[in-house]
Parts: structure tokens; sequence; C-alpha cells
């Protein structure tokens, strides 16, 4: 289990130097200038010469890719351009509401996607399953920036009930200090978090249902039955617990699926989170952001389906006997 | 509206409704055609997908006015739906319907460009990677690994804002080389399971090269797969453009295509929401139709599990 750890934290390791190696290539091929871009005419060349030569982007690029290495390995995630600032910082104040939405996104997705999903594959071809079954089917297919602005069309500006942009309010509360303050982030936050944890749910609920059927026809439900157990105890600890199995891994592939969404979502509801600190950054050219925005979503991504791949083989006796087959998971 | 948009607009509906009732009534002579109409929203899926295709393939013959152009830019702007104007107008007064018409060629398009490309790319990984195993397989897998760990939407949306609006069909290019790696995950899984089985052995034996092995025997004995994962991917990518559309950095603004219209119409939102509901809503209709077709065909092309 140990050696089996140790290899997947260093082949994540290994990704997450690819990942940001790929995308320090990506931006330094790209046509374009960091300054002097979209045809800005008001900077004079000289002082562009000077800024260029003193970040440095004069410099061979392999000289640049190394003295990005070595600054990362100390922790240094470089010096924004367009924000006059180190990028670290910057990030630090965009991640926290990045992941209070997709926590509050994840919430939901699980809670009503795990319920919908158990409660379709109970009533497996009746009427309530496939009325909820085209519904999830029709959610799941949503756009969910398409979502977001129906939503706010209709419960921001239509009946007034959420605000329609903005992590807090801007006069009252600035900073979270005290309840009403409290308050006003989440009443903030829910719309957003609602948008994506719907799309999210109608997602898990489908992925749940087809794992709880799957495992319905094994035969060790039917031995169960078979042998006289109670209904709730056949489903609860003979379905259920394996249905959990392939959740889990669901897990893991549910944050891309989340920080794709917060890009959008944080466009739409002006929340100064990651996703548009990158959206801004990338029109900007603002090379170091953006790099370090892909190096923290990818390591995100990473951790996630690392954390998924630990809680399997806690989970699941035979993976660890089998140690590539949780590597091996075929994404749905 | 003109009489003749009426027209052609009614003949769509007919020859997509008669499609789906062709199809439906062949069906019937197979059984496992006969399992995909079991679905009933596999049929409507079908008949969905069918009349958005007539109404992209005939955009001139549907649309009463040309997409760009804008008639009136004072009076009728802002117009709501009416008998004129189907869909109403945008700010800028242009047709919605119209661009809709047009925007659903692009749309589409892409969809089908950017799937091609996915499909054919982790197809062909994923058979490469399951057939040789060793190194061959754990470099591809690798780099699937890495592809997974990036997520999508930052490397489009630097790879599209950094080159400066690519056209469409460069656009749906690049879409699908990131698109291509849960294919190629599901295909070399399938294909770990073929290469050991006795025609593939067979043919090895009797000297068939390993591309003919792999074209010829292997990849058509996993076409189940991969027409499903054809069919999500088309509705992925369309997903994605119309998220870079909406972010302003997908198809260049005259030009109409679903994902630029909702962006187009998410600064009017609260005046004119006619704007923004139809292409959103025609992109939820045809994902759906896609998820729902690709239900329907697994069922149909998996012969082994009869599912509930």
């Amino acid at each position: 289990m140990m050696a089996w750890l140790l290899r997947r934290l260093m082949a994540s390791v290994a990704i997450i130097f690819a990942v940001v190696t790929f995308v320090f290539i990506l931006i330094h091929l790209a046509p374009g200038e960091p300054c002097l871009a979209g045809g800005d005419t008001f900077t004079d060349p000289d002082i562009c010469r000077l800024l260029v030569r003193q970040f440095g982007l004069d410099q061979p690029i392999l000289v640049q890719y190394w003295r990005y290495l070595v600054q990362l390995v100390q922790g240094n995630l470089g010096y924004s351009f367009a924000l006059h600032r180190p990028v670290g910082d910057a990030i630090l104040d965009t991640v926290p509401f990045t992941l209070q939405l997709a926590g509050a996104a994840l919430v939901l997705d699980f809670t009503l996607g795990l319920g919908l999903g158990i409660y379709q594959a109970l009533r497996a071809n009746r009427l309530p399953d496939v009325v909820l079954g085209n519904v999830t089917l029709f959610v799941y297919s949503l756009p969910t920036f398409w979502l977001a602005l129906i939503l706010l069309l209709l419960f921001g500006e239509k009946l007034r009930l959420f605000p329609v942009g903005g992590a807090s309010d801007p006069i009252l509360c600035p900073t979270v200090d005290s309840l009403y303050c409290l308050v006003d982030r989440i009443w903030h936050l829910l719309l957003p978090a609602v948008t994506l944890g719907l799309v999210g749910a109608a997602g898990t609920a489908r992925f749940q249902r087809a794992a709880m059927l799957e495992i319905a026809q094994q035969d060790f439900v039917r031995t169960a039955r078979a042998k006289g157990l109670p209904e709730p105890r056949v489903v609860l600890r003979h379905q259920l617990r394996n249905a959990l199995l392939s959740f889990i891994t669901r897990f893991g592939l549910t944050f891309p699926f989340l920080l794709t969404g917060a890009v959008l979502i944080e466009t739409i509801f002006a929340l100064p989170g990651m996703g548009r600190l990158t959206v801004d950054a990338i029109l900007q050219r603002d090379y170091a952001v953006v790099t370090a925005a892909a190096l923290i979503a990818s390591a995100m991504v990473v951790t996630g389906s690392l954390i998924a791949d630990i809680l399997l083989a806690l989970a699941d006796p035979r993976i660890r006997v089998h140690e590539d087959a949780a590597l091996d998971v075929v994404t749905a | 509206m003109t009489f003749a948009s009426w027209l052609a607009l009614a003949i769509a509906i007919v020859v997509a409704a008669e499609t789906v009732r062709w199809l439906r009534h062949r069906a019937l002579a197979h059984e496992h055609w006969r399992r995909f109409f079991r679905h009933p929203t596999a049929a409507w899926g079908c008949g969905i997908l069918t009349f958005l295709m007539i109404i992209a393939i005939c955009a001139p013959l549907v649309a009463p006015l040309d997409p760009v152009v804008q008639p009136d830019p004072v009076r009728l702007q802002n117009h709501p739906p009416s008998l004129t104007f189907l869909m109403g107008t945008d700010v800028f007064s242009r047709d919605v319907w119209s661009r809709f018409a047009y925007g659903a060629r692009i749309s589409l398009g892409i969809g089908v460009i950017g799937a091609v490309v996915a499909v054919a790319l982790g197809s062909l990984v994923g058979a490469v990677a399951g057939y040789y195993r060793r190194w061959v397989d754990g470099m591809l897998m690798r780099l699937v690994d890495i592809g997974l760990a990036l997520p999508r939407i930052f490397i489009l949306l630097m790879a599209v804002a950094l080159w400066d609006r690519l056209p469409f069909e460069w656009l749906a290019f690049v879409i699908g080389l990131t698109s291509w790696f849960g294919t190629s995950r599901l295909v070399r899984a399938e294909v770990l399971g073929l290469r050991e089985r006795d025609f593939v052995v067979a043919a090895r034996a009797l000297g068939a090269r390993s591309s003919r092995v792999i074209f010829g025997h292997v990849l058509p004995n996993a076409a189940a797969p991969i027409i499903v994962s054809a069919a999500l991917s088309v509705g992925n990518v369309l997903l994605l453009e119309a998220s870079l559309s909406f972010l302003g950095i997908g198809v260049a603004p005259p030009r109409p295509s679903w994902g630029n219209m909702i962006a187009d119409g998410a600064v009017s939102l609260y005046t004119a929401p006619w704007t923004t509901l139809f292409a959103g809503l025609a992109i939820s209709l045809v994902v759906m139709s896609l998820n729902a077709v690709a239900d329907g065909l697994r069922d149909a092309l998996d012969p082994r599990e009869e599912r509930s």
C-alpha cells in the first residue's frame, strides 16, 4: 500500500510538472507580446523594451524556463505584469472564492445526485423514475452558463430574490466581519452554487442510477434476496455499498467539471474567483498568472483523483492486490 | 417570415417526423434496432436532431433574412417574437430566427468536425496502446493522464485567445484535439480484451501485419463503444464551442453561432430574454438528444446484457 501510494504520488507530481511545461511552451509559442498587446499605441516603445528586459523576456526560452522552474521550487509563482503584484498573492486572494463556490456546488451535487440516483434505481422503470430520468437528462444537457443566465433572469431580476452578481454587498460588507455579512456572503453564493450544483447533480443521479442497477443484476444480490434478507438490508448493505465504490471514482472526475464550470459561472455572476482571474489574464497575455492558474487547476484535478484513488483503495480490498487497477478506471 | 420560409419550416418538420417514422418502421425488422427505439427519448432525439440538421443544411431556405444584416437598428431593436420575426430581433435588430438557422450550421458543424477529430484520434491512440501494450501503452496512457489533468477549458482559452480569432474549422479542430482522452481510455480497455481473442490470434498467425490486425480486426469489433462515445463527443464539443463563444473568443461575432448568440443576448437579458433563450434551448435540446441517442445506441449495440 505504501509503495503504491508513493508511486502514485510521484506520478502526480510528474503530471503537474508536465502540465507546467506544456503550458509554458504553449504560451511562448503563441504570437503576441505581453507589452503593446492588442494594438496598444499609447505605450512608449522604449519603456516597453525596458520592461521586457526587466522581466527577462528577451532571454532564450530555455533560460526563461529554467528560471521559472527554480522560482517554482522556491514556492514563487512569479510576478504579474498586468496586476503589478506577485502572482501568488493574486491567486491566494481568489482561490477562496472558487473553493467556496466549488465546495458548495459539490455538496449539492453529491447529496441531491446520490439521493435522486438511489431513489430512481429503487423505483426503476416506474413512473417516478421515468419522469426523473427525463428531467435529469435535460438538466444534465444544459450549458451551465445558459442555466446561470436563466436563473439570474428568473430569481435575480423577475422575482428579485437573489443578488444578480458579486460576492458580497460592496458597501455594507466589504469583508466578512459580522453574522449579517456571513449571511450576505452565503446569499450571494447561493445562486451560482445552485447553478453549478444542479447540472452536476443531474449527472451524478444518472451515474448513480446506472451503478445501482448494474449491481442489482449481480449474483450476490440475488443470493442475498434468496436467503431471505429483509429488503432494506439487501439494498443498503449489498447494493448501495458496492455501488458507492464506483461513485468514489466519480468524485475524482468531478473536479475538472467544477473548475470548468467555475470559469463561466464566475464570469456571469461577477465573482472575484480564480476562473475570472484566469480569463482576464489570458486576454491580457499575463503569462505568469496563466501558467500559475493552469498549475493550480491541474494540481486540484490531480489531487482530486489521488484522493479518489486512496479512498477507493481503502474501501475496496481488491484494488490493493491489483495495484494498477486504480489507475485504469475507465473515465465515464 | 416570408411565405417561402414558413413553407420550408413546415416541410422541415414533416420530413423530420417522417424520417423517424421510417426509421422506426425499418427498425422493427432487427432485434438490435428495436431495442434502440424502446427508449422513447431516443426516438424524440432522432427527430430533433434530424429537424435541426435539415434547418442547418437548408438555412438559406428557412431563414427569411441574411443573419448579419441589420434591417433597422433604431426601430427594430429587441423586437419581441412575432409572426414577422419568429424569434424576435436582437440588440442590432438582426432577425434571431435567421441567425438561429445559420448558427445551426456553424454550431453543429463544429460539433461534428470536433467529434470526428476527437474520436478518430482517441480510437487510434487507444487501439495502438491496447494492442502493443508495454512501453507504448505506458507512454500513451501517461500522456492521456496529463491530458485529463489539464482542465480543458483553460487550455482551449489559452490556445484560442493567444492565437487570435481562429477560423471556425480550426476552432473545431483544436477543440477536437483536446477532447480525445476519454475515448482513448475507453477504446484501450476494449482492445485489451479483444487482442487475446482467437480471431485476432488467428489473424496474427496467418501473418497479417499489425496495421491490418488493428484496423481490420480489432477496431471494427470495438465499434460499439466508439459509436456511443462519438455521439457523446458531438454534444461535448458543441458545449465547449458555446462556452468559448460565450466568453467572446470562439466564433468571431458577426457570424452567428448558438454560443455567441447567447453572449449577444446576455447584454439585454432582462429586456429581451428571447435573444438568449432560443439559442440556449437549442444547445440543450441537441445535447439532450445526443445523450438520449447514445443511451439507445448503447442498448442497441451491446448484445451481451439486457439493460433495464
